[in-house]
């Protein structure tokens, strides 16, 4: 080999590496288009907008639920630097073993990256933010996030308005990938069955970020950012200072109150007593008092008016005598005589015989025994199964047995059997009325929530016909869009068959058994009852309509273990419609502050109602 | 000392211009790389780029002085400037800064440099003083053979002390200069073999590489005019390899630390570690590989200047080029590079002297292996040695010695025509 070929071979060399190094950068820079993608991989971050949620108000536009600011303090573990643990542990209040065992956790769950932002510790308190954002730049690493959380006006309506918490992963797999790990979601009430309006559409920004996740600038100056929309405000149909006086009126007794704008189907209070402030369900604390409510054996969890059924009693016999009318089986003109009672069937003394009108103002068992009879042993049809049937369709049209359709959730169908039910029992053509002669005075196998009953009280104002209850009146201040509510639910029974009954419910309160719920100046129509409860007292019941004509508010209270209709459900029953109809509901103070005081919790614990 | 003679017809244009277009992509790059919205201003000393500019500065004008004194004092000056540089290492050794776990740096005040980097000159300068004196036969004569090879693992040796890896085996390149001064070709080729087979034994089993070897060795056999000699070399150099393929293997396994073994697997692609030992070299051929065709633009990238490629102003410096100009840029400055790389071996070939010549090529074999060992880094097919990619890589003390070593030798072309008048 030569001097002069040397430098060649050198040069070839050069050049060898030149080529290599451009077929190499050939192969990263235009062949393999993986790198343009892992290059945004790096720098993009997308960040979630959250949208404000909806805001609550009653009926009248009073807020009743709105935002509150909450903060969550968030790590990026790699970008921790000399963290002084025990200053960091005493600004947090928690002690070393808690910091240690929460990264513990947090290195346990899903997604855990050393590069991402996890949240440390949920809803720091507002002096513990102060205090950290004071020495954040100690605490490299750390940042806090803030989201908002609800709050909540009044303590009322919690059973209403339900309440928001963490998604499940359930939640998120239903969603189809929308929410994440920490989102907030409506989980009962008003909040979960209107989640799709409350909620909002939650927005997303890309940011170009540097490899310690700094923010560097917004993404192609925002071309690819949605904004989020915020969630719809609502009115709820709750009229706030009723369902106040409701609670106020059920404190410290257990029972329901359900009062219902008839023309509308407007729901103007919805009460379940015990209840618990909303505020008790909001914070970091919520999962521990929900689990303390759950354990709480007085319930106060459960939503009573719509989900737990009671024998109706005497105000059920209203809607027999409707159903005999239309059955042409009775005219008001029709007399029974009563020597108290029917059969095994007893009735208080009172004068005999009566007419119908006369039969309901004293609530006659016999009468309605009698008109019962004649309605399921009708000639009519050929077989009983098919008089009975006639009966179960009518209490159907009045929306007994089967779930109206309010928006909440755990609506019940309360108890109303088909015929079938007593074939099974007794054999096909070996039951007639005698065998379930009691439900002429709606007992036996009857079970209506209060929300039904409420809800035949309305169809009763409105003289045949109603509309589905519902809580919420307006979303987005626009007339709830929901067809069911603004349809007409007509009943079995002929508007003409009315009149009497509610003249016999007028009665009821000008003289009958319910004196007590009389309104001075208004004319109240109504029915006491008394539900026989085989674990203890029997429950008070009572449903009105006020006024008489043109009816604005219908109503059934429920008092368990209370006794008659007349001692509790009934004056609880008149004040409230008071109140809605005057907006006072202090003319009669002795009955206001004995209801008010009036504490039946303290006795007959052991026969507290029990869900089966 | 003042050269008085010195015409600028003589200097050579050319490599001027090609090192201060290098300086100034480099400038650029710095710039781009830490580029921030907020503070662009390119004078700003506080920052990498405006030191960056005022290293430019004080590098033009050393290279001016270099320009003006007589090319005689660095034949005069080789022994006594090279005999400083080791004294540097050594002091250095004693009593040097650590900086990033390598002690190889001296610390003035405010100002820290490194020692290694003047080495570099001083060894080529020594070399070339040495190799071109009187009667000097390097190809024949053992002895030269053996203090040529003294004069560079030296300093080698005494930086390799002080954790300087990258700087150690820049004196790998002087293989370049013994090579061209008549050491035989298949020492180079063997040396690159060596190379090959290394990487090799930790790809594939020892063993079947032993069987390629001795398959490639009957066929050579086979074909060519075999002489006992011939067979002897050829089964003893199989012999050899065979040894080393498997010693390899076996240091890999059982010697080396497990960190040291994921280092070598992400090297040679066995093993993708993304945030471990593969991070950088991953990040890097993310920024270069996310520039495409024309690249994002001039301070438009995103991987560099936010971070995500490390040391991304110094050793990395080639990643900027690549996100922000693309394979067109990548490639004219490859193009430029080896451009500039050429005309230096063809200004040492026209030496007359064989001083002159000696330190041209030692010019070209640093700046070459820096360019091969540096851009192949951020390619991902040379190992992670931080060494920089001169003119361009921020850092005053590389910059300065690479346009020392760079001007010296434009220095000394200046006087080639001089020297043909001498010797005509
Ligand atoms: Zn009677």
């Amino acid at each position: 080999m030569n001097s002069s070929s040397k430098p060649k071979i050198l040069l070839i060399i050069f050049i060898g590496v030149a080529l290599v190094y451009i077929s190499r950068l050939f192969y990263l820079q235009v062949v393999d288009s993986s790198y343009v993608f892992y290059a945004q991989n790096n720098v993009l971050q997308e960040q979630t907008i959250y949208p404000a949620r909806g805001l609550i108000y009653d009926r009248n536009g009073e807020l009743l639920v709105y935002n509150d600011a909450i903060y969550d303090l968030s790590v990026i573990p790699d970008q921790i630097k000399n963290l002084d643990t025990i200053e960091f542990c005493k600004v947090l209040n928690i002690s070393k073993e808690e910091f240690i065992a929460t990264f513990a956790r947090l290195k346990r769950q899903k997604g855990y990256s050393r590069w991402k932002p996890i949240v440390f510790q949920r809803q720091i308190t507002i002096p513990t933010y102060a205090a950290f954002q004071e020495k954040l730049f100690d605490f490299q690493g750390f940042f806090v996030e803030v989201r908002t959380d609800r709050k909540y006006k009044h303590s009322n309506a919690a059973h209403v308005m339900g309440y928001i918490g963490e998604v499940t992963e359930k939640d998120i797999d239903k969603s189809d990938g929308y929410y994440r790990m920490g989102d907030f979601i409506g989980i009962s009430g008003v909040e979960r069955i209107y989640e799709k309006d409350l909620g909002g559409i939650k927005g997303t920004r890309y940011v170009l970020v540097d490899s310690k996740n700094r923010t560097q600038g917004r993404y192609k100056n925002g071309e690819f950012d949605t904004a989020a929309i915020a969630g719809k405000d609502i009115h709820l149909s709750i009229n706030q200072e009723l369902q106040a006086l409701g609670e106020a009126l059920l404190q410290n007794k257990t029972g329901s109150v359900v009062a219902i704008e008839p023309r509308t189907g407007e729901v103007l209070a919805l009460v379940s007593s015990p209840s618990y402030d909303p505020n008790l369900m909001v914070g970091r604390e919520r999962g521990n008092r929900y689990m303390e409510l759950l354990k709480d054996p007085s319930k106060p969890l459960f939503n009573r008016p719509i989900s737990a059924p009671y024998p109706p009693g005497s105000i059920f016999k209203i809607i027999v005598g409707l159903m005999g009318q239309q059955e042409k089986v009775l005219s008001p003109n029709t007399t029974y005589g009563c020597n108290h009672g029917y059969l095994f069937v007893g009735c208080h003394p009172h004068g005999s015989p009566l007419a119908l009108r006369g039969a309901i103002a004293v609530s006659c068992n016999a009468y309605f025994c009698q008109v019962y009879r004649s309605i399921v042993n009708n000639p009519k049809y050929k077989h009983v199964e098919d008089a009975y049937t006639e009966f179960y369709k009518h209490a159907y049209s009045f929306g007994m047995g089967h779930a109206l359709g309010i928006d909440l959730f755990g609506e019940g169908a309360g108890v109303l059997k088909p015929a079938t039910y007593f074939d099974k029992i007794y054999g096909r053509h070996r039951w007639q009325a005698l065998t379930t002669i009691s439900m002429g005075i709606g007992q036996g196998e009857l079970g209506i929530t209060p929300l039904q009953m409420a809800n035949a009280t309305a169809a009763i104002a409105n003289r045949g016909y109603f509309y589905t209850p519902h809580i919420v009146k307006k979303i987005n201040h626009r007339a709830n869009p929901n067809p069911k509510y603004t349809t007409k639910n007509w009943t079995t029974i002929d508007t003409s068959y009315f009149s009497v009954m509610i003249d016999g419910m007028h009665d009821v309160i000008e003289n009958g058994t319910a004196r007590i719920a009389k309104i001075p100046g208004i004319e109240v129509c109504g029915k006491t009852g008394t539900a026989q409860n085989p674990h203890g007292k029997d429950h008070s019941i009572f449903f009105a309509f006020a006024p008489k004509t043109n009816p604005k508010i219908a109503i059934a209270v429920v008092v368990e273990n209370s006794g008659f209709g007349a001692t509790w459900a009934a004056p609880i029953a008149s004040l409230m419609m008071e109140q809605y109809l005057t907006g006072k509901h202090d003319t009669r103070k002795a009955l206001l502050e004995r209801m008010l005081n009036g504490n039946l919790n303290h006795r007959n614990d052991s026969a507290r109602f029990k869900t089966k | 000392m003042i050269a008085p003679d010195l015409k600028p017809s003589r200097i050579d244009w050319i490599t001027l211009a090609l090192y201060y277009f290098l300086v100034i992509v480099g400038l650029l790059c710095v710039y781009a790389s830490v580029f921030k919205e907020t503070n662009p201003n390119i004078w700003d000393t506080s920052q990498n780029y405006g030191r960056q500019l005022i290293w430019i500065a004080i590098s033009s004008f050393l290279g001016l002085m270099i320009l003006l004194i007589d090319e005689k004092f660095f034949f005069a000056f080789a022994y006594p400037i090279y005999t400083i540089s080791v004294l540097l290492l050594i002091a250095v050794l004693l009593a040097g800064t650590t900086v990033k776990g390598s002690s190889s740096w001296i610390e003035i005040g405010s100002f820290r440099m490194q020692p290694a980097e003047f080495a570099k000159f001083g060894t080529a300068l020594a070399l070339a003083r040495f190799l071109s004196g009187y009667n000097v036969d390097f190809e024949k004569d053992k002895k030269i053979q053996w203090i040529s090879a003294a004069i560079i693992l030296a300093p080698m040796t005494i930086i390799l002390f002080q954790n300087e890896t990258g700087s150690t085996l820049v004196f790998t390149s002087f293989i370049f200069v013994l090579y061209r001064e008549g050491l035989p070709g298949w020492i180079l080729f063997a040396g690159f073999m060596l190379i090959v087979l290394s990487i090799l034994a930790l790809l594939i089993q020892p063993l079947y590489i032993i069987i390629a070897l001795v398959v490639l060795a009957s066929l050579f056999l086979y074909f060519v005019r075999r002489t006992n000699q011939l067979i002897a070399i050829t089964v003893g150099a199989i012999v050899l390899a065979g040894l080393m393929v498997s010693s390899i293997d076996y240091v890999f396994e059982n010697v080396m630390q497990a960190h040291q073994r994921t280092r070598i697997n992400v090297l040679l692609g066995k093993e993708v570690d993304i945030k471990g030992a593969g991070y950088n070299v991953q990040q890097s051929k993310i920024a270069i590989g996310s520039g495409g065709f024309w690249g994002k633009g001039f301070l438009q990238g995103t991987q560099n200047k936010f971070r995500f490629v490390p040391e991304q102003s110094t050793d990395f410096i080639f990643c900027t080029v690549g996100e922000e100009f693309g394979f067109m840029g990548s490639v004219l400055f490859v193009t430029v590079y080896i451009y500039l790389l050429y005309r230096l071996l063809m200004m040492a070939e026209r030496q007359r002297h064989k001083f002159n010549r000696i330190y041209g090529y030692s010019v070209v074999s640093i700046l070459f292996f820096h360019f091969l060992i540096n851009v192949g880094m951020t390619l991902g097919i040379m190992p992670v040695i931080g060494i920089p990619l001169p003119f361009i890589s921020y850092g005053g003390s590389a910059l300065l010695s690479f346009t020392i070593l760079l001007f010296i030798f434009i220095r000394l072309d200046a006087n080639r025509v001089n020297e043909l008048r001498n010797f005509s």
